[in-house]
C-alpha cells in the first residue's frame, strides 16, 4: 500500500498566500510590487534549486538503481522465505539456503524469521504480499488450504516430468499425509519430526528395573509409572512420578490415535462415537483416580512449561517417562548435558495387534496464493525435499538430509544416505526412523476446522484428567460442539463454491 | 464564508488532511468493514458473502460465546470494585504528611509501567503451586488447619482469582488520579465538618467521597472497559501454565480464564472466522457502550 504523502499544494501554501500578500497590504503599492518581485526571484531560484537537487538525486541514485538490478535484479531472483524458529533450528535453515544459493546462480532465498508464522502469513497473504515461501506448521495446513491460502503443487511436480504419486511416494506414507489435503498436494516438509517415548535410565535403576528395555504395553507403562513413583514420607506428597499424561500435553488428541481410535472419518466427526477414543480418556483419568487429581496437578505445576529450561520435569528427574519428539535431544544436551536416557522404537501398545505405533510432525513449505516467484520457491522447495542418496562425507549432503542433520532430526525421504544412516548426530535415529517408516505412524487428521478440534480435545482431556467430568460426558461435549462447527465450514465452503475433491485420492 | 474565512478553512483543512485520511483509512474505514463483514460468511481470504443475521444467531446458541462473557463479566464484576478500593486506598494512604511520601509514591507506581507480558511472566512463578512465593507465604498459614493452598494458574476454581489478583498489581495508574484528585477537596470542607465533630470515616464518608465522585466515575468507567478486554495476562498465563501447548487461548484450565477477547481472537486468527469474530466484537462494543451507559445512569446524582 501507498504511503500517504503530503500534497504539492500543502507544502507550498504557506508561501504563496502568507507572507508576501500580507506584507504588500500593509506598506504600500510599491513596497508590494518590491515584495511580489522578491516573491517571483525566491520562487524562480527555489525552482532552480528543485532542479538541481533533482539532478544531483538523479545522477546519485539512478545509477545506483541501475547497477543494482544490472547485478542482481536482472540476473538473479530473491526469493523470501519466512521461517518460524530461532537459534540452531533457524541457522540449519539458513545453512541449506546458502547451500542452494550456493548450488546455481539465478535464484537468491532470502530467509526471515517471522513469529507467529500463521498469523503473519495469513495476513501478508490477504493483504496481497505473502513472502514466496512460507514455513508453517503441519497442523495449520488443512485450514490455509480450505481459506485458499495456499498454492496446489500438482502443477509444478508435473512441469518437472513427475506424477503427483511419483512425488509423494518418496516420502514415508505418514508424511505423504501430512503435505496433502483433500488429495492435493500443498506443501514440502522443510523438517520431519517423530514423537516417541523418552525414559530416564538412571531413574530406572534406581526403581529396579531394567534400564535398556522401555514398556511394551499400556498396562506395563502404567506399571513401570507406579514403580517409578515416590512420594514425601513424611506429608505423603508426590515427589517423582513414573508418567504424567499431561506432560507435555501438547497432543492429547494423539492418545484417542494411539488407542486405535479415529478423529474424523473423512466425512463425520468421531471423537465420542469411537468407543476407543473413550478407552484413551478413561486411561487419561485412571492416573487421577490412582494418584490424585489435585495432588498430580500441584506436582506437575513446578515444572508446567519449563520444557525449555533445566526445571523441566524430565530433565530435573521428576518424570520418569515423556513423549517427546526428535528434538528433545537437542534440549536434552542444552539443558541436561550427559542424561542417560532413551527413545523407544515404538509407543507402547495400546491396541490389540498394533505395537509399532508412533506420531509424526513435520513443519511445512507452502507456496502463498500471491507469491510473486512461484516457480523460485518451487524450486528450493523441490530442493530442500530431495537429497543425495549416495553422500558418504558430510560434505556430500544435500536437500532434507542436510537440513535434517544440522537439526539433529530424521529424514521424511524413504531412502537415506549411507553417511545420513551411519553418522547421523541423534544417538537413537535408528529408532526414529524404525518410527518413521511404521504404517501406523500417525499424525494431524485431515480436516479444515482443526484449530477448533484441537481445543476441543484439550479442554476434554483437562476436565477428564483433573475429575470435573467422566470421559463420557467430555467427549460428548466436544463432539457437539464439533459437530456443529464441522457443518459450519462444510456450509462455509458451499457458500463459496469450493467443491472439495474425493478426500485421501492421493493418501496412500 | 467570506474569501479569508474560506482560505483559513481550507488550510486547517490542509495541515489537518493527513490525520484525516489516517482516521478514515485505519479507523473508520476498518470499522464500517468489520460492521459489514459481521453480517458475512467471511475468512480474509475469500470474498466475503453476505448471510444475513446468521453470524448473530449462531453467536447467542454458542455455548463458549456465553461462556467467554460469563468469566468476563465476573472477572470485571470483581476486579473492577477491587481494584478501586485498592487504588483508593493507597491514595489515602499516600496522601498522608508522611516521612519519604514521594519515594513511596513512585514505588506503588512503579508496576503500572511493567509491560504487562513481563508482569505476567514474574507473576507465574508467584503463583506456581509448587515452589511459588505465594504458597510458600500460605502454607505454614494453612497448615494448622490441615489445609493446603491451591495450584492456581493449574486449578480451574483458582485461575481466575489468581488473574483477579495480578490486575491489583496495576492499579498505580488508577491511584494517581486518586491521589490528584484528593488534592482537589478544599481543606475547609474537612475544617467544617472536624468542627461539627465529624470522625476520620465520617470525614471521608461525606466530604472525600463526594468530591471524589467524578474521578471516581472516571476510574471505574476506565477500569471497566480494560477489564471487559483483558487478554495479554490471560493468555500469556494460559499458555504457560498449560506447558505452552499452542491452545493458550482457550483459557487453560479446562476453560476457566477463557476471556471474550481470547475467543474472538481464536475465532479470527486460528479458526479463520473472521465475519463470526466481527460480530462477536460488536457485541462487546455494545456490552460495554451498555455497561459504561449504566454506569453514568447510577453515578448521574452523585456527579451532579
Amino acid at each position: 500500500m501507498a504511503r500517504p504523502r503530503p500534497s504539492g499544494p500543502l507544502v507550498r501554501q504557506p508561501v504563496k498566500g502568507g507572507a508576501a500578500a500580507w506584507d504588500a497590504g500593509k506598506v504600500g503599492r510599491r513596497a508590494a510590487e518590491t515584495g511580489a518581485r522578491r516573491s517571483r526571484w525566491s520562487r524562480r531560484a527555489g525552482r532552480v534549486r528543485s532542479v538541481v537537487l533533482t539532478a544531483i538525486l538523479l545522477g546519485i541514485g539512478v545509477p545506483g538503481v541501475w547497477a543494482d538490478g544490472a547485478d542482481e535484479g536482472r540476473a538473479k531472483v530473491r526469493v523470501s522465505y519466512w521461517e518460524k524458529w530461532v537459534g540452531p533450528e533457524a541457522r540449519s535453515i539458513k545453512a541449506v539456503a546458502e547451500a542452494f544459493n550456493r548450488s546455481q546462480d539465478r535464484i537468491v532465498v532470502e530467509v526471515m524469521t517471522v513469529s507467529p508464522i500463521d498469523r503473519k502469513t495469513l495476513v501478508a497473504t490477504a493483504g496481497g504480499d505473502p513472502p514466496d515461501i512460507a514455513g508453517l506448521y503441519g497442523h495449520n495446513l488443512a485450514s490455509f488450504a480450505d481459506a485458499e491460502a495456499l498454492m496446489p503443487l500438482e502443477e509444478f511436480i508435473r512441469r518437472d516430468g513427475l506424477t503427483p504419486e511419483q512425488w509423494l511416494e518418496r516420502y514415508y506414507p505418514v508424511y505423504q499425509r501430512i503435505v496433502q489435503h483433500n488429495g492435493r498436494i500443498y506443501a514440502g516438509i522443510s523438517t520431519p519430526a517423530m514423537i516417541t517415548l523418552h525414559w530416564n535410565k538412571t531413574l530406572f535403576r534406581e526403581a529396579g528395573l531394567d534400564p535398556e528395555r522401555p514398556p511394551r504395553t499400556v498396562e506395563e507403562l502404567d506399571e513401570y509409572a507406579r514403580k517409578l513413583t515416590k512420594r514425601d514420607p513424611q506429608t505423603g506428597e508426590i515427589t517423582q512420578i513414573g508418567f504424567l499424561p499431561q506432560e507435555p500435553g501438547w497432543w492429547p488428541w494423539i492418545f484417542c490415535r494411539w488407542f486405535g481410535g479415529e478423529l474424523f472419518d473423512g466425512e463425520r466427526i468421531t471423537l465420542a462415537t469411537d468407543p476407543r477414543n473413550l478407552a484413551a480418556m478413561r486411561w487419561v483419568a485412571s492416573y487421577s483416580q490412582t494418584y490424585g487429581a489435585e495432588a498430580l496437578a500441584r506436582f506437575a505445576s513446578g515444572f508446567a512449561g519449563q520444557m525449555n529450561s533445566p526445571q523441566s520435569g524430565f530433565f530435573s528427574g521428576k518424570v520418569a517417562m515423556v513423549f517427546q519428539g526428535v528434538w528433545y535431544n537437542n534440549y536434552i544436551r542444552e539443558y541436561k548435558p550427559g542424561l542417560d536416557y532413551g527413545a523407544a522404537s515404538a509407543w507402547p501398545s495400546a491396541a490389540p495387534g498394533i505395537d509399532d505405533f508412533g506420531m509424526a510432525e513435520a513443519d511445512l513449505m507452502v507456496i502463498p496464493r500471491g507469491a510473486k516467484h512461484p516457480q523460485e520457491a518451487w524450486e528450493f522447495i523441490k530442493y530442500v525435499n530431495r537429497n543425495n542418496p549416495r553422500a558418504t562425507r558430510r560434505e556430500e549432503l544435500e536437500g532434507s538430509e542436510l537440513l535434517c542433520y544440522l537439526q539433529e532430526k530424521n529424514s521424511p525421504l524413504r531412502e537415506w544416505s549411507p553417511f545420513f544412516a551411519q553418522h547421523h548426530p541423534h544417538p537413537y535415529i535408528a529408532a526414529f526412523r524404525e518410527l518413521s517408516a511404521s504404517p501406523h505412524a500417525q499424525a494431524t487428521p485431515d480436516i479444515g476446522i482443526w484449530t477448533e478440534y484441537q481445543r476441543e480435545v484439550l479442554n476434554a482431556f483437562t476436565r477428564v484428567r483433573l475429575l470435573l467430568e467422566t470421559p463420557e460426558a467430555a467427549l460428548a461435549s466436544a463432539q457437539q460442539r464439533l459437530e456443529k462447527s464441522w457443518a459450519r465450514h462444510r456450509r462455509s465452503l458451499e457458500l463459496h463454491g469450493q467443491i472439495p475433491a474425493k478426500k485421501g485420492a492421493l493418501a496412500p | 464564508m467570506t474569501k479569508r474565512e474560506r482560505r483559513q478553512f481550507f488550510t486547517g483543512l490542509g495541515f489537518t488532511s493527513l490525520w484525516i485520511v489516517g482516521l478514515g483509512l485505519f479507523t473508520a474505514y476498518p470499522v464500517l468493514a468489520s460492521l459489514y463483514y459481521s453480517f458475512c460468511d467471511y475468512s480474509i481470504l475469500k470474498s466475503p458473502v453476505w448471510c444475513g443475521l446468521s453470524n448473530y444467531t449462531e453467536l447467542f446458541s454458542d455455548d463458549l460465546f456465553w461462556l467467554s462473557l460469563k468469566n468476563t463479566l465476573i472477572y470485571a464484576g470483581v476486579s473492577v470494585p477491587l481494584g478501586a478500593v485498592v487504588a483508593l486506598s493507597l491514595a489515602l494512604l499516600l496522601n498522608q504528611d508522611v516521612r519519604g511520601r514521594p519515594l513511596f509514591r513512585v514505588l506503588f507506581y512503579l508496576p503500572s509501567i511493567v509491560p504487562l507480558v513481563a508482569a505476567s511472566m514474574l507473576w507465574m512463578w508467584i503463583f506456581n503451586g509448587q515452589v511459588g512465593l505465594l504458597n510458600w507465604v500460605l502454607t505454614p498459614l494453612l497448615e494448622p488447619f490441615g489445609l493446603t493452598p491451591p495450584g492456581w494458574l493449574v486449578d480451574p476454581a483458582w485461575a481466575k482469582s489468581a488473574l483477579i489478583i495480578m490486575s491489583l498489581w496495576g492499579t498505580g495508574n488508577a491511584m494517581v488520579i486518586y491521589l490528584a484528585g484528593l488534592q482537589n477537596v478544599p481543606r475547609e470542607l474537612y475544617e467544617a465538618a472536624e468542627i461539627d465533630g465529624a470522625s476520620g470515616f465520617r470525614r471521608f464518608w461525606h466530604v472525600t467521597l463526594p468530591q471524589l465522585a467524578p474521578v471516581v466515575y472516571f476510574n471505574v468507567v476506565m477500569s471497566l472497559i480494560g477489564a471487559l478486554q483483558i487478554f495479554t495476562q490471560a493468555i500469556v498465563m494460559s499458555s504457560a501454565a498449560s506447558g505452552g501447548t499452542g491452545t493458550e487461548m482457550d483459557g487453560f484450565p479446562a476453560r476457566s480464564t477463557l476471556f471474550y477477547t481470547m475467543h474472538l481472537f481464536a475465532t479470527a486468527f486460528y479458526d479463520l472466522r473472521m465475519g463470526y469474530a466481527s460480530a462477536m466484537a460488536y457485541v462487546l462494543f455494545l456490552v460495554i457502550a451498555g455497561l459504561t451507559w449504566l454506569a453514568t445512569r447510577v453515578s448521574r446524582d452523585r456527579l451532579n
